[in-house]
């Protein structure tokens, strides 16, 4: 059954991604904005979420598994970061593939980590 | 590409499966074996980044690549569990770990990207 509960998180986790890739999508620019905002979001989301609302208030495993696994874990997207580096780099744009691939390891630890620590902050107060 | 409830539900439906596909592994690869290294989030980031690279080759239809690509492998692979372990490796001290988890995501995921995007291109 908690197979289903994540699916439809996940049903929504993906909506929203592509709903918010649609508004930040802007074809005159050549940078993937929009994957790299919903990931350094959604980066920020679980690492909060798990640290913060699972131990302080502890959230069962189901909840756990449909909102962090399914609806983040959809929101955020691997796949999509791949294949837009390669098509960077299949334009010739290696300076901007390289500047991606820099900003999502970078950012993306840096926004996790934020979400860790402000979660375990609330967890202690 | 435009803002229609038609695309939505596509992309959605692929979320729901590529979700729960995810999961599935996850829960059988940690259910199975104890790695080191958070292989079940490594395996779908890599094999999802092949498969959406190979769309991305042949150059399938918008519906298609909303519903299997912008939905079921955007949601079959993941960035904030991937970061997450990633932190929770650096409070462990666990660097060497950190280290090859991150280069191996990321270098394989951008080669499994590009060999899936060369041999979609064969096919066109």
């Amino acid at each position: 059954m908690v197979y289903i509960w994540v699916g439809i998180a996940g049903f929504f986790g993906a909506s929203l991604r592509y709903i918010i890739g649609l508004f930040l999508f802007d074809a005159d620019v050549y940078f993937p904005f929009s994957t790299l905002s919903v990931n350094l979001l959604g980066s920020f989301l679980l690492a909060w979420f798990t640290f913060k609302l699972v131990h302080k208030y502890s959230i069962s495993a189901k909840w756990k598994a449909a909102l962090g696994t399914g609806f983040v874990g959809s929101f955020t997207t691997f796949s999509t970061l791949s294949v837009e580096t390669i098509v960077l780099f299949e334009r010739g744009s290696l300076f901007l593939g390289i500047l991606y691939i820099f900003l999502s390891i970078s950012g993306g630890l840096l926004l996790s980590n934020l979400g860790f620590s402000l979660g375990k902050g609330g967890q202690t107060a | 590409m435009k803002l229609t409830l038609f695309h939505i539900l596509l992309v959605g439906c692929g979320g729901f499966l590529g979700a729960i596909g995810r999961f599935a592994i996850s829960q059988y690869v940690n259910k199975k074996y104890s790695f080191k290294l958070p292989v079940a989030t490594l395996i779908v980031n890599i094999v999802g980044s092949f498969m959406l690279g190979m769309m991305v080759g042949v150059e399938v239809a918008e519906s298609i690549y909303l519903w299997l690509g912008v939905g079921l492998m955007g949601s079959f692979t993941t960035f904030s569990t991937f970061k997450l372990e990633g932190i929770q490796l650096h409070v462990d001290n666990k660097w060497n770990i950190f280290i090859i988890y991150n280069v191996v995501s990321y270098g394989g995921g951008l080669l499994l990207a590009y060999m899936g995007f060369a041999l979609g291109r064969l096919y066109i």
